[in-house]
């Protein structure tokens, strides 16, 4: 093999052409989401070391409404169900069904970021805010920084509706809907460790 | 409208503050003033600020890193010479405030804005053309973390003339950084300054890790991989893994401060040690984040210039992935005296001391590799051989300090300062210097001027042991790190003898400056026409200097470790193909800079609660984003043609030099046992 060999430079210059940027997007925002574990893990520790940090102020079991709490879960569970039917409906390039999948996803994940805002208002308005003590501070840290990341997340899928709408399912914007799939149910998961630890595990 | 901000944030009343404030703004304005009368702003704008390309993006954390190398070398200056006159009943020239101002900056400044840009600008230059690559993975997000990093810079260097820097040291240990204590907006700036400039380096750790794992050409292993690769692919890991804790330890002590959280307070369930961990838990990895790249560096280097191939590639490869491994499991020593238990700190002390057999096993393959080489003293084996003895002995006083009884000892003494300075500016510093030299003509396309590079070392060497060596002693004799002012008057000699070794270093510097000036006038007799100045063995080599935008005009094939060695031996490297193809480069766009503009605005703001700016810097850099993101074509076609003619005027080059002096033609070497 010598290092000029045309026909092996070609076949991999086929390969480094658009396929391969998508694939290298998709690895770049697995190892971002690694990233973003790793600061939801710190949060965690911390949480978990400001557990029992009440400082006379109320502990988790005044805080939760466990009904109040399954109704926002099924919000984003389901969101994510609703966006796996956008990613079935991007792949059958069906362009309607994906706006109307993600007009659903937007919605429900309006629901909960406003259900938690909700729930918030109500911590602060009974005197239970994050300054309240330092089990307080990680508790809206840990479940505020999901929230925010709920939030940009619904600001990306209104980006993408407009990008689907005007630009159509070209390979880009698949892409990008593949990302933005990868980030919302990564936020799923991350919800359900929050939900155990922190709503389940207080109440207990 | 303002915030807190007002006139009365600018401290008129401090001299040497104004001074300085007032030499920075004017050598700003000069060379402001410069470019618009030579009308350079367009050309600056189109070739440089906005760029994609790797390698005007390197060269441009260079400039900084330099840059901020001699920011915070004046803060070390100030330190040696408060010390040095502040003994006894004499309070010195500066004021207690001040000082720790100094302090604090000078570590902030040399971790994240020097060493972190070098070894980013390292990184940028050379991994992509080590693999085989054209470009990085995502050269935008790459030119979002240059930006990212120079608004973090800009904060800290507006702090000097706008209100004032952090006096709670770069470790910024609560309950300390706390409003309740540090109620100015000294703290902020470092937060933010931290904050802004983490995020870029995030970004720059995914996206090295991308481009090494998916972007190597075809046939090269990852065990064919040049040993600066797998130090940068290492760092990467470090940098993924460490970074997001600093981000949100940083964070945390943001919602302290300004939303009254109780995180690290000292009331109401705080835990101040919780910072102490998530700091040093982002700390340590931090310092092999450094270390790493300028390992690599020292192995491309004894390589190269001791005409061999490295001596236990394998070896020292496994070595950096225990190093990788292992940093994760020793944060603890930072703070022994904390009091976790002994058998906590027995762990980390043992952890600690288990980090001295991987990076003893990497001084031997450095030694083994020059053993027997045809050594060429150029200023990067110098940069190695100062680097081999100096790290060794700063390596045998760090395993005496992990040992947590001695450390109690030791701990916040001066000899805790001269180790880390034993280790980091051998370890990181003389090796990025080594890699500025090594791959100075393959960025610009001439070499730089030797004798001035080995004055600028014998300086450094000769003035680092006059400087440290007596900190040891003075560790010894009881003297705490951080004062402003002494009465024990045996500790005064020593501290003479280090202010004269800073003065020392100082002339190093001022001689990487001459060695600068000179080459640059000299460019004509010192210009690498060839592309392979040093007889090089890695795919760098390969490219013109400085590179092509593309890099290579065919991607090479690699076959073995020392690619481009091998393709000389089989006289196969220059070899031409039959014809060219189109080639895609990335297009250059503002976004980046934009991006940068406002997350400096959005940092001032917030440090200063101009909230109405913050708000607008934050849609600002959302807004750029989603701009960015309705661009589907970020690519420019170089055609064939044009192809054609840079590589006919390329090789045209490369002919005339092989008839001029047919000795140093790049093409086909004379063997050399061993390599």
């Amino acid at each position: 093999m010598t290092p000029d060999a045309t026909a092996i430079s070609a076949t991999y210059r086929a390969e480094v052409a658009h396929p391969d940027t998508v694939a290298m997007q998709t690895f770049g925002f697995w190892i971002y989401l690694m990233s973003d574990l790793i600061i939801f893990a710190t949060l965690f520790a911390t949480f978990a070391v400001f557990s029992r940090s009440y400082a006379g102020g109320p502990a988790g079991k005044e805080l939760v409404d466990l009904t109040y709490l399954l109704g926002e879960t099924l919000f984003l569970l389901c969101s994510s169900v609703t966006y796996g039917l956008v990613m079935l409906a991007v792949h059958r390039g069906k362009k309607k069904w994906v706006l109307l999948g993600l007009v659903v996803t937007f919605l429900l994940g309006l629901g909960f970021v406003s259900m938690e805002i909700h729930e918030f208002y109500g911590l602060v308005a009974k005197g239970y805010g994050p300054d309240r003590s330092a089990f307080l501070s990680s508790f809206f840290t840990l479940v505020g920084t999901h929230g925010t990341h709920v939030t940009f997340g619904l600001i990306w899928m209104a980006v993408m509706m407009g990008q689907v709408a005007v630009k159509g399912l070209t390979s880009p914007v698949q892409s990008r809907l593949m990302r933005l799939s990868m980030f919302w149910h990564f936020l799923d998961l991350i919800w359900i460790g929050i939900f155990s630890l922190v709503y389940l595990m207080g109440v207990v | 409208m303002f915030g807190k901000l007002t006139l009365a944030a600018i401290p008129f009343d401090k001299p040497i503050v104004i001074s300085a404030v007032g030499g920075a703004v004017f050598l700003a304005l000069v060379i402001l003033g410069l470019i618009t009368y030579y009308r350079k702003w367009t050309y600056l704008y189109h070739e440089w600020l906005t760029s994609l390309d790797h390698k005007k993006i390197g060269i441009m954390y260079i400039i900084l890193a330099l840059v901020m190398l001699v920011r915070g070398f004046s803060d070390a200056i100030l330190m040696r010479s408060q010390q040095a006159v502040a003994a006894g009943g004499h309070l010195g020239f500066l004021a207690p405030d001040h000082f720790n101002q100094i302090f604090s900056a000078h570590g902030s400044i040399m971790i994240i804005f020097m060493a972190m840009p070098f070894l980013a600008g390292l990184m940028n230059i050379v991994v992509p053309q080590q693999i085989g690559a054209r470009d990085v993975a995502f050269p935008f997000l790459n030119s979002v973390s240059l930006w990212l990093t120079a608004a973090g810079a800009m904060l800290i260097m507006v702090s000097l003339g706008v209100g004032e820097f952090s006096q709670a040291g770069w470790s910024g240990y609560t309950p300390l950084t706390e409003k309740a204590y540090s109620p100015g907006v000294g703290v902020d700036y470092w937060i933010w300054a931290f904050q802004i400039a983490g995020i870029g380096s995030t970004l720059t750790g995914i996206n090295f890790l991308v481009t090494i794992l998916k972007m190597r050409a075809p046939g090269m292993k990852p065990m064919h991989m040049p040993l600066f690769v797998w130090t940068a692919f290492f760092t990467s890991v470090l940098i993924v893994w460490a970074f997001p804790v600093l981000t949100v330890d940083l964070a945390l002590v943001t919602l302290d401060r300004c939303l009254g959280m109780h995180f690290f307070t000292n009331d109401l369930g705080g835990n101040m040690m919780m910072y102490a961990n998530l700091f040093w838990t982002w700390g340590h990895p931090e310092v092999y984040i450094v270390i790493l790249p300028a390992f690599g560096v020292f192995s491309e280097v004894s390589a190269t210039f001791s005409g061999k191939r490295l001596f236990g590639y394998r070896s020292l490869v496994y070595a950096t992935a225990v190093i990788t491994i292992l940093s994760f499991s020793v944060w603890v020593h930072h703070f022994f005296t904390m009091g976790a238990g002994p058998n906590v700190n027995l762990f980390f002390g043992i952890a600690t001391m288990l980090i001295a057999i991987p990076t003893g096993v990497k001084i031997f393959n450095w030694l083994f590799t020059m053993y027997r080489g045809r050594i060429q003293f150029t200023p990067p084996m110098y940069w190695t051989l100062g680097f081999i003895v100096t790290f060794t002995i700063g390596g045998a006083a760090g395993v005496l300090m992990a040992v947590p009884p001695a450390d109690y000892v030791l701990h916040n003494s001066l000899f805790l300062i001269a180790h880390f300075h034993t280790m980091l500016i051998p370890g990181t510093l003389f090796g990025f210097l080594a890699g500025y030299y090594y791959w100075f003509p393959k960025a610009v396309g001439f070499r730089l001027q030797e004798n001035w590079g080995i004055r600028a070392f014998w300086c450094w060497i000769i003035g680092f042991y006059l400087a440290f060596i007596p900190l040891y002693v003075l560790g010894f004799m009881g003297m705490p790190r951080r004062l402003q002012h002494y009465v024990n008057p045996a500790w005064h000699p020593y501290l003479l003898v280090a202010a004269l070794g800073t003065a020392l270093i100082g002339l190093g510097i001022v001689f990487l400056g001459v060695q600068l000036v000179v080459s640059i006038k000299e460019r004509r007799a010192l210009s690498d026409t060839t592309g392979d100045p040093w007889d090089g063995r890695t795919l760098e080599w390969l490219t013109a200097s400085p590179p092509a935008a593309y890099n290579f005009p065919k991607i090479p094939v690699v076959e073995d470790i020392d690619a481009f060695m091998g393709m000389k031996e089989k006289d196969v490297a220059y070899r031409r193909p039959e014809q060219y193809s189109d080639i895609e480069i990335p297009k250059n766009v503002p976004h980046g800079l934009i991006i940068g503009a406002f997350a400096f605005l959005g940092g001032f703001a917030v440090i200063w609660y101009i909230w109405w700016l913050a708000l607008v810097s934050a849609l600002g850099i959302l807004g750029t984003v989603i701009a960015r993101s309705w661009d589907d074509d970020p690519h420019y076609l170089i055609p064939a043609a044009e192809v054609q003619r840079i590589e006919d005027e390329r090789h045209r080059q490369l002919a005339a030099v092989a008839q001029r002096c047919p000795a140093d033609a790049p093409a086909s070497p004379e063997p050399v046992p061993g390599r």
